[in-house]
């Protein structure tokens, strides 16, 4: 190969690398601006709320009185406390429900399991939290229900507690799978000195794994508040729809992301219902945003306490 | 010393060795119930969701029929073919990007905010997700609902996956895989290409089986992207034909839709059946897809075992 020829290629290569690099990082950082870029938007439409149609931040967040016109002439009312109180009353409930169990199963499976075991129950964990979640929303409709107007006296099934219990079923998997993890990065040296200064199986947990573990546990309890939050359609299907604040277990309600999926498609866009949801959806941004950024700022008090 | 005083010691000493008998049996008492309290809650869970998967397949298999899957041909159709784009998107972004946290980025303040950026994208709502693919795919480009606009939607909440899964992949190579590679004059393009990507790939193969398994059961981000109704006809082969079935600016129902849309259908007097065959089907999907993505990392372990 002649010295021209060899310069030649070495310039192609370089040519090759720049390109390249510049692409990925392109990429990247486009990635990285993506969940910004739609917070904006959703912004940009949830703002008419409160400049076009003039409603005041408080009354969106603490009115009960729902009625915005289906019009661009707007005059109606938005308050939306009572989608937020079942968004909140639901999840909570469902992570009453989940939490002592997945803390049982987290704990059985890095505690009490022989390895062979937990090879075993591990994958199953995690192919429940890759079930759709229509289908866990498909089953509540046709088997919670019906079970739970036979159980208990409630006038149509469809309520909060039908849609805490399918919610609790779709976090269990992902709280469980978190808090295991978590417990099993607890160093086995730890485990023997508890065991050596006398201490019994339940005091090593207790005293020991459960502390050494407590971000992480933490973690997934916030991971699985994120996802109940922001689920829409499994609910959709069992809570019932009805605009009311979430008052009794065993009535029927609404929250943020159910009114959106059943409303939005029928509002009419650049009206003040349209806004309304499109200031919910805004909403449902911000707090998942601050679910998860509270989760990085735990995993950094870890990081410096290492 | 009096014989009172040692009698006395040695009274004591006994009934706080019998005290310290009982607490040690009561505290093994404690942890033995305790250990009960997570056998229990651990085996209630696993056989709630076996029984859980089982009643969905089982169900779906005493309903079907030949009429019911002749229905749902199409939407399985759209599904597939909503699937492959929308993993195709998020492959050439997704993929790119976990690169460029891996490889180009710098450890610093901008990394660890990029990936946490990108941490947030996979764990937002995936309706949030649905109504900016909406905004952006359906009313800024003024079309209809369409196949296109639900399989960005989709690549959105795929792409995250893949991004840490290629991340995670290159960072877990030896660095002599790539320290041989460069030290023999190759580029770092020509380095990714040639010795780390391939070494990767079944890794980001897993990865994108999971994916794929995310995007078959997305209904929330297709709500108002990808439409509710499916129109093709097979014998139709134009490409801009709103009834041709390689169309992908056609709308077009999937199947998790499908099963959001049959819960208030009330013209079809068997929709319940058809819901359960369409969740049946979905549940076989995600076990087998799920199946597949451990079969490949588990044959990659034992490749990589052998080293």
């Amino acid at each position: 190969m002649s010295e021209e020829t060899m310069l030649q290629h070495a310039a192609r290569v370089r040519h090759q690398e720049l390109l390249s690099s510049t692409g990925v990082k392109v990429c990247g950082i486009a990635a990285a601006l993506l969940p910004f870029c739609i917070g904006a938007f959703l912004m940009i439409r949830g703002a008419e709320t409160f400049f076009v149609f003039g409603h005041s931040l408080t009354e969106f967040l603490t009115s009960g009185v729902w009625q915005p016109s289906d019009s661009i002439e707007g005059g109606g009312q938005v308050g939306a406390a009572m989608f937020i109180s079942g968004s909140v009353v639901i999840c909570f409930l469902a992570l009453v429900l989940a939490l002592p169990v997945s803390l049982a199963a987290a704990i059985y499976m890095t505690e009490i399991a022989q390895p062979s075991t937990r090879r075993k129950v591990q994958p199953l964990i995690e192919l429940f939290t890759g079930i759709p979640s229509v289908i866990y929303g498909w089953i509540g409709l046709t088997v919670l229900i019906p079970l739970l107007r036979k159980i208990f006296p409630m006038p149509f099934g469809f309520s909060v507690l039908a849609a805490s219990i399918v919610l609790a079923v779709m976090i269990f998997p992902v709280i469980t799978m978190m808090a295991s993890d978590a417990m099993m990065a607890v160093p086995n040296s730890w485990r023997d000195a508890a065991y050596g200064l006398g201490a019994t199986r339940w005091e090593t947990i207790r005293t020991v794994v459960i502390p050494a573990a407590k971000t992480g546990i933490f973690t997934g309890i916030v991971l699985g508040l994120a996802r109940a939050l922001g689920e829409a359609l499994a609910v959709a299907m069992v809570v019932g729809q009805m605009k009311k604040f979430p008052t009794s277990l065993f009535l029927p309600a609404t929250t943020m992301t159910t009114v959106i999926a059943s409303d939005m498609g029928s509002a009419m866009e650049g009206g003040e219902y349209n806004a309304a949801l499109w200031t919910l959806a805004f909403l449902l941004f911000a707090l998942s945003f601050i679910l998860i950024f509270i989760i990085h700022m735990v995993g950094k008090d870890k990081l410096k306490e290492a | 010393m009096t014989a009172t005083d040692t009698a006395l010691r040695s009274g004591a000493a006994l009934s706080s060795e019998e005290e310290g008998l009982a607490r040690a049996q009561q505290k093994r008492k404690m942890s033995g119930f305790m250990t009960g309290l997570f056998y229990a809650g651990a085996f209630g869970a696993a056989a709630l969701l076996v029984v859980f998967v089982g009643f969905v397949i089982g169900q779906g298999i005493t309903a079907v029929n030949a009429d019911i899957l002749v229905s749902l041909s199409g939407i399985f159709f759209n599904t597939m073919y909503l699937v492959v784009l929308a993993l195709f998107f998020s492959a050439i972004w997704g993929i790119p990007a976990g690169i460029f946290l891996a490889e180009y980025a710098r450890k610093g303040r901008l990394t660890s905010w990029v990936r946490m950026a990108i941490e947030t994208l996979a764990s937002l709502p995936s309706i949030v997700v649905g109504l900016f693919g909406y905004l952006v795919f359906i009313v800024m480009t003024g079309s209809q609902w369409n196949l296109m606009a639900g399989a960005l939607s989709v690549s959105i909440i795929t792409l995250p996956m893949l991004a840490s899964v290629t991340e995670d992949a290159l960072e877990g190579l030896p660095p002599y895989y790539k320290l041989g590679s460069l030290g023999l004059g190759a580029s770092r393009i020509q380095t990714l290409w040639n010795v780390q990507l391939p070494a990767c790939f079944p890794r980001i193969m897993t990865g994108l089986i999971l994916a794929a398994g995310r995007g078959f059961g997305e209904a929330a981000a297709l709500m108002f992207t990808a439409g509710m109704s499916t129109d093709i006809d097979w014998s139709n082969w134009n490409l801009v034909s709103q009834s041709c079935p390689l169309n992908p600016f056609r709308p077009g129902e999937t199947l998790a839709l499908h099963i959001w849309a049959l819960r208030t259908e009330a013209l079809n007097p068997n929709a319940a059946e058809v819901a359960g065959v369409t969740s049946a089907i979905l549940m076989l999907v995600v076990v087998i897809f799920n199946a597949l993505a451990r079969y490949v990392s588990w044959r990659m372990e034992k490749k990589m075992g052998g080293i």
